[in-house]
């Protein structure tokens, strides 16, 4: 691994992380190998019964698609705490876009950090998942 | 409606196994490239006992090892009506593959809003591992749906 040392600074943002359109496909094998089998993603038989249209994605799959673009930009060991509100569910064929802007610089039990605002959107521009990261820099 | 002696309920302590082929799996579907999660030698070489779980790996482990469906079933909430509010986690300690984690929920509060039509179910949960570390929090919210 390269050891990375980066500058981050209070305006800095996350590299932007643009996935490919949800599919029926992505969902089932998210569901298998996230162990979230909750069927309302991936039987359409099931989502009608719960008065939806069809199938939506996990709120977990976006979250772990910010968690990517985090990991991404940061070492994985320097992500102290990360938290999201799932604002609007994401549809088949919604391309999710992750994004975040670091907004405050911070000491958390000792350690210098930045405090990331995070968010998911979908290609319309609705936030889908909105939150924050807390991020050491050491 | 939920009945609320249900705050501060435990649900029984569940353990968990980590399996290097999973980590890989959840890796490839959510397209996290990093070898750190794929190949022992990469991850060992970074100062991880072995492959390391992407950052969220662990809900599903949560849920994969009974938690939420025995705390479905226990509230005696219609999982048809269960949307995923709020998800936070709090990092202490990698979760790696070889491991076992131990997950500890607890209800930590339950609310509704517009009259009843939403009901809201906080859970808190202590992640340890078979080394004694305090691995992770989990705070989730559980939204129920009566509309």
């Amino acid at each position: 691994m390269n050891v990375q040392v980066k500058i981050i600074d209070v305006g800095d943002d996350m590299p932007v992380l643009e996935l490919p359109p949800i599919s029926r496909t992505t969902l089932a094998l998210f569901a298998g190998a996230s162990g979230d089998h909750n069927p309302i993603h991936i039987d359409i038989d099931f989502a009608h019964g719960a008065g939806m249209k069809d199938v939506f994605a996990h709120g977990m799959l976006s979250m772990a698609y910010l968690g990517r673009a985090l990991t991404e930009w940061v070492p994985q060991r320097q992500i102290l705490s990360y938290g999201v509100r799932f604002a609007a569910l994401t549809h088949l064929g919604d391309r999710v876009r992750c994004s975040g802007k670091v907004v405050e610089k911070l000491e958390h039990a000792g350690r210098p950090c930045v405090r990331v605002q995070i968010s998911a959107t979908k290609a319309t521009g609705e936030i889908t998942l909105a939150g924050e990261a807390l991020v050491a820099l050491n | 409606m939920i009945d609320k002696k249900f705050i501060g309920y435990e649900v029984p302590p569940t353990l968990w196994d980590v399996e290097k082929g999973r980590i890989r799996f959840f890796a490839e579907v959510i397209g996290a490239t990093d070898p750190i999660h794929l190949d022992a030698t990469a991850a060992k070489a970074a100062g991880y006992r072995n492959v390391v779980a992407p950052p969220t790996f662990i809900f599903g482990a949560e849920s994969d090892s009974g938690v939420l469906m025995k705390l479905l079933d226990t509230l005696k909430i219609d999982l048809r009506k269960v949307l995923h509010g709020e998800q936070r986690f709090d990092y202490h300690a990698p979760v790696c593959a070889g491991d076992t984690l131990r997950f500890q929920t607890r209800v930590a509060d339950i609310y509704d809003k517009k009259g009843g039509a939403l009901e809201f179910v906080v859970n808190d949960t202590k992640v340890t591992n078979q080394l004694g570390e305090h691995v992770s929090d989990l705070h989730s919210v559980i939204v129920v749906r009566h509309a």
